[in-house]
């Protein structure tokens, strides 16, 4: 938050050319105006600040983790150390990053301009959403301050019910996480039911809001269910209930049962809104309407729904019966159909385009490659052979971070260089963008590549000392982890600078159609000086470029 | 294609695979060449897919860049016939790799008739494996050719047995047991891990299968079970059956005294009093031994007292063992 | 939750409840009733899920809650559903005043709900008080003085039942001696495990309670607001939000009676 506040009596300087003198940013001053504030945007801006610096805490914790790795005996730190390391990464990057990332951050700042609204349906709650995140990340700071947890992020029992760490400090972070979660998409839910203006139907919506709406859907019907586990786990721990104890007569497999229902849609919270986002990217910068439009829609809600009903092929191997196994790998599969008609989808958006490679637009095809690997990785693990085979191996590690981080962190990064201009009216430097971009995109394929060959070669995942012939592998995979930290410096770098020396931005540099870049950049307190008039998102027709503002213009008499 | 393959997988031919190669360690088990075979397929097809999502999108970009400011396009927005046909070629791929999942997933799961069966013991952060004859190792070995039924209980948290060469892997739970079988095709030694992270020392939690040909193990088992001090496992639930109660009420001779009879017992389906049934298997046993009260066999009283903390583990596995040889 | 507006009057932008992003009343009070509704099945969900440790737990070990369901008061149990119920009714009727701006009809039928839920919060305590005494308790603290008195066996109880309270070392002398367990083949003995039931008991009814104590606290807060006069017949939404969460605890307790109070 600091850094907002030293930066905004720069943005502030910029000569006010025209109406838009007083923006969201500037309108009031000092740290009480953004702790209080109601504006969706500034709150948006805030869980920037917020999951960027969990981000760089997790971050942290893998580049530790992987210099451990480089020999196989004792590098830097010792096995429990070790064991901490991996178990933070997991739970900093997942509940406190990766989770709220796109949806509490970017969301936020767009959701309600992009439905021409002037916030969300509900301000008070988006801001309590907020201290709720804060509440929780202090939580796990303590556990982290009070020595740490050791359980691996999913706290399996008995094992997170038996060990001596701060168990209860972590649960009880990310259930207080899980109820932020909950109230950003309850808001998202009734913002989008109720504030979309006359003229925006259901099926003239961008897309990424189908896929916010799809997200925030799972996050209020499963992240419940995560709640009531966390505590009971909290509840085992503290007094001893025995639900999921087998020496009192629990069954701890329940608890993966429990746990699963709510992670394994967790997922696609952290994906769905994702793809949303390479939906936009790929139609404005092809500068053509996307292709298949319903399909994609459609298969935003079908992820969701079938979401649900997967959850059992995390324990292929667990000792559930035959049956189950057999028929959570056959709807494991069906899930991987519409995520392949995405893909076709964006494919034939493309075909014919005007395609213009700027830095989102990199990040958007960086995203299709590494969600292909990641995507088609899962078909091995959704076939019950084989994944008994590679379950709890690298593999599985090399493929949830090919689709979390490749997919995920990827689209995340494409949408704020989409948005930066938007969000803070200053442009950056495509050259260093892109840069940024390509070092890490090679940097994460180095990094996890080398994790699916020692995975299928049965290198076990959580493995502190490991068999000299995987060394070479971890090698490889931590020099890559090096070189993506340096592609990450290099793009903050960037960022960081376009705050500072940054040309003005335009409202509209991509050319984009939806409502969002019909207001000014950055956009005024209530986003639209003018009542906006929602019409195709994907029509690119009207809009032409005038070199004198740099963006884009609606032309006369068209659209 | 030799070369085509040769690239994909980094050996010469699926048979020279069993050697290892760049996705797949060596091979060491029946399964082991259905899962290869299987791991293959996926492979290609993925490869199949990933390179023309590549191929196009790289075409695409070179064909239609266009400079910053460029008019926008047009083109079709939707093709019916077209996104169903991209929807449906995968759904039958993908049904494909389901099936044949499924399949080779039931040969790992359903271990044939007569295995040879071993006790394994996992516990923080040590195996422990118990021969018929009582004999403990902390190594597996086992005989090349013959299905093995590996009967696997933990004492703690959860491990998981896994190994690579086999490519088996099971959970080991506390307060169940998980069965896994194998049979080995090549002797040697391989390494087992555990698979489930359980504490500080998971990477070391690490043994050997050593597979021995026949004469081979039976000489070892032979050698190293001599001035055994531990007798068999069905012996020593034979005592446990006369020393500890059992025999006041079930017989051993098919007469019913007032619990049934153990004459038969492992392995049959027993009726029980709520209308249903169970097959009298290794997790049924333990139950009625630790939580008797939980499935009563119809026409007796609920009147058994648990033995929940006095029995151990392994003697409960004793006398799973001693029920096993009163079968017929 | 941001302040509603009823659907009565169509929207003036001088209307002080009326938040600035809504257009009309109309959207501000449905878009409140909606993030209402969603909230409350992220509540059905949170229990769902002890709902499910229920279902696994009965269907795993149906003699577990046979037996132990007997230690519960089922008239206590059967009062508090009444007390409930009669405070669904007096709340439903304080909206009902609200919405037609009767002001001494609100502030009587809301400090009527609070009264009830008082009542239960207070026959709760006296349950709990009593389990804790007989050390009916969850887990390692499981440790029973006697055998359950209340409950639908009544008949057995009134059958001979000698050695009425077998402790846990008694059971073992028991076991090894074929005799005495002939003795007491008659008796119906007490599966092992009991307190799973007791933890789930302790679960369930203790979440419910401090959602009891949540409701309380809003209706508090309506009714402190009602004492002011802040609600007429155009702007009544707090009380509206207020009853439907009220409506979702009680509907938990009715279901939770029946499940942990009358098995059979």
């Amino acid at each position: 938050m600091t850094t907002i506040d030293t930066t905004l009596p720069l943005g502030a300087e910029a000569p006010a050319d025209e109406s838009d003198a007083l923006n969201y940013l500037t309108v009031r001053r000092g740290l009480m105006s953004w702790l209080l504030t109601l504006d969706h945007k500034r709150i948006g801006i805030m869980y920037l600040v917020s999951i960027l610096s969990a981000f760089f805490l997790g971050g942290v914790f893998a580049l530790l983790i992987r210099t451990e790795l480089l020999t196989p005996q004792r590098t830097i730190m010792d096995a429990d150390t070790y064991n901490q390391m991996f178990t933070l990464h997991g739970a900093v990057m997942i509940f406190l990053f990766i989770i709220p990332g796109i949806p509490a951050a970017l969301g936020n700042f767009v959701l309600p301009i992009m439905l021409g609204a002037k916030d969300v349906a509900f301000p008070r709650l988006n801001l309590t959403s907020y201290y709720l995140y804060v509440f929780g990340a202090v939580f796990a700071v303590l556990s982290i301050a009070t020595g740490g947890v050791d359980t691996g992020w999913t706290f399996y029992t008995p094992y997170s019910t038996t060990t001596n760490t701060s168990v209860i400090a972590m649960t009880a972070g990310a259930f207080i996480l899980g109820f932020s979660s909950i109230l950003t998409g309850l808001n998202f839910i009734v913002t989008i039911h109720k504030l979309r203006p006359a003229g925006m139907g259901w099926f003239t919506m961008p897309l990424l809001l189908w896929a916010l709406y799809a997200t925030a859907i799972i996050q209020v019907l499963a992240t419940p269910v995560l709640g009531i586990t966390l505590l009971l786990l909290i509840v085992e721990r503290a007094l001893g209930v025995g639900i999921f104890d087998p020496a009192l007569g629990g069954d701890p497999v329940l608890y993966q049962h429990f746990f699963w229902f709510y992670s394994h849609p967790a997922v696609y919270i952290m994906i769905l809104p994702a793809m949303g986002i390479i939906s936009e990217l790929i139609s404005v910068f092809s500068r053509k309407h996307i292709f298949g439009y319903r399909f994609i829609a459609y298969s935003s809600v079908a992820i969701a729904v079938l979401g649900f009903l997967v959850w059992g092929h995390h324990m292929f191997t667990s000792g559930q019966s035959a049956l189950a196994n057999t028929i959570f790998s056959a709807l494991t599969f069906s899930v991987s159909i519409p995520s392949a008609i995405k893909v076709f989808n964006w494919l034939a958006t493309m075909y014919g385009g005007s395609i213009v490679l700027a830095t989102p637009m990199c990040y958007a095809l960086a995203f299709i490659f590494l969600f292909g690997i990641g995507g088609l990785s899962g078909l091995f693990l959704g076939t019950l052979a084989t994944d008994v085979h590679l379950h709890d191996t690298y593999f599985v590690v090399a493929h949830f971070h090919y689709v979390m981080m490749g997919g995920t962190v990827i689209a995340f990064l494409g949408g704020l260089h989409y948005w930066w201009p938007k969000m803070f009216g200053r442009m950056y430097s495509e050259l260093w963008g892109k840069i940024g971009a390509a070092v890490i995109f090679v940097g994460f394929n180095i990094t996890f590549f080398s994790q699916f060959l020692m995975g299928s070669q049965g290198m076990p995942r959580r493995y502190y000392n490991y068999l000299p012939k995987f060394q070479a592998y971890h090698e490889w995979s931590s020099v890559g982890s090096y070189l993506m930290a340096v592609g990450f410096i290099v793009t903050a770098a960037c960022l960081v600078h376009s705050l500072l020396r940054g040309p003005k931005a335009p409202a509209n540099p991509w050319g984009a159609a939806s409502l969002e870049w019909q207001c000014s950049s950055p956009p005024p307190v209530e986003n639209f000086s003018t009542t906006p008039q929602p019409g195709d998102p994907y029509d690119f027709s009207g809009l032409v470029y005038d070199p004198r503002v740099s963006g884009y213009v609606k032309q006369e008499g068209a659209g | 294609m030799h070369r085509v393959w040769n690239l994909v997988i980094g050996g010469s031919s699926f048979r020279a695979q069993a050697g290892g190669s760049l996705w797949l360690p060596p091979r060491a088990s029946e399964v082991a060449g259905q899962v290869d075979w299987l791991f293959y397929f996926i492979l290609i097809v993925s490869l199949v897919f990933f390179a023309l999502i590549v191929v196009l999108m790289t075409l695409f970009v070179i064909r239609y860049h266009r400079p910053r400011g460029a008019e926008s396009a047009e083109g079709a927005e939707h093709n019916t016939a077209l996104e169903i046909t991209w929807s449906v070629i995968p759904l039958i791929l993908v049904a494909s790799m389901f099936y044949l999942g499924f399949r080779t997933f039931m040969k790992i799961a359903v271990a044939p008739a007569g295995s040879y069966e071993i006790l394994v013991n996992a516990q923080k952060w040590k195996w422990l494996f118990t021969y018929p004859n009582g004999y403990v190792s902390d190594e597996l070995h086992v005989p090349v050719d013959e299905p093995v039924e590996l009967m696997m209980f933990s004492q703690d948290v959860i491990h998981s047995f896994y190994v690579p060469a086999f490519r088996i892997k099971r959970d080991v739970v506390p307060g169940r047991y998980n069965k896994v079988w194998f049979r080995a095709t090549q002797e040697g030694r391989f390494t087992i891990f555990c698979a489930e992270y359980c504490g500080t020392g998971h990477s070391d939690m690490t043994s050997s299968v050593i597979v021995h040909s026949r004469d081979d193990f039976a000489k070892w088992l032979e050698e190293a079970s001599a001035g055994l001090a531990k007798k068999p496992p069905a012996e020593a639930g034979a005592d446990l059956y006369r020393t500890r109660g059992c025999a006041s009420c079930h017989t051993t001779d098919g007469r019913p005294g007032i619990g049934p009879t153990f004459k038969g017992l492992f392995g049959s389906s027993q009726p029980l009093s709520d209308g249903t049934s169970v097959v009298a298997d290794e997790n049924y046993v333990r139950e009625s031994i630790m939580d008797p009260q939980a499935k009563i066999v119809a026409g007796y009283q609920p009147v058994m007292p648990t033995y929940r903390g006095r029995l151990k583990d392994l003697e409960i596995t004793d006398i799973i063992e001693f029920l096993k040889t009163l079968k017929d | 939750m941001s302040a509603g507006k009823s659907s009565g009057t169509e929207g003036s932008h001088g209307d002080p409840h009326l938040a600035h992003h809504f257009d009309t009343p109309t959207q501000q009070f449905e878009s409140g009733r909606l993030g209402m509704w969603i909230f409350l099945a992220t509540e059905i969900l949170l229990f769902g899920g002890l709902f499910c440790a229920y279902a696994v737990y009965r269907s795993n070990h149906p003699d577990i809650f046979i037996y132990a369901h007997r230690y519960l008061d089922v008239p206590l149990g059967a009062l508090n559903t009444a007390i409930l119920i009669c405070s669904s009714l007096t709340m439903a009727w304080a909206v009902r005043c609200a919405q037609l701006g009767k002001q001494r009809g609100l502030v009587i039928l809301l400090a009527l709900t609070l009264v009830c839920a008082f009542g239960f919060l207070g026959v709760k305590a006296i349950e709990y008080q009593h389990k804790w005494k007989h050390g009916l308790l969850w887990g390692e603290r499981f440790a029973p003085a006697g055998e359950p008195e209340h409950g639908e066996s009544q008949k057995e109880n009134a059958a001979p039942a000698p050695n009425a309270s077998p402790s846990h070392s008694a059971a073992e002398a028991v076991a090894d001696k074929a005799a005495s367990l002939l003795a007491t083949a008659t008796k119906r003995k007490r599966p092992s495990n009991v307190h799973i039931f007791f933890g789930i008991y302790f679960l369930m009814t203790g979440l419910h309670a401090l959602h009891v104590i949540a409701g309380m606290t809003v209706i508090g807060w309506v009714l402190a607001r009602s004492l002011r006069g802040h609600f007429t017949g155009g702007y009544f939404t707090p009380v509206d939000l207020v009853g439907l969460y009220w409506h979702l605890v009680d509907l938990i307790w009715i279901y939770l009676f029946p499940l942990l109070y009358l098995i059979h």
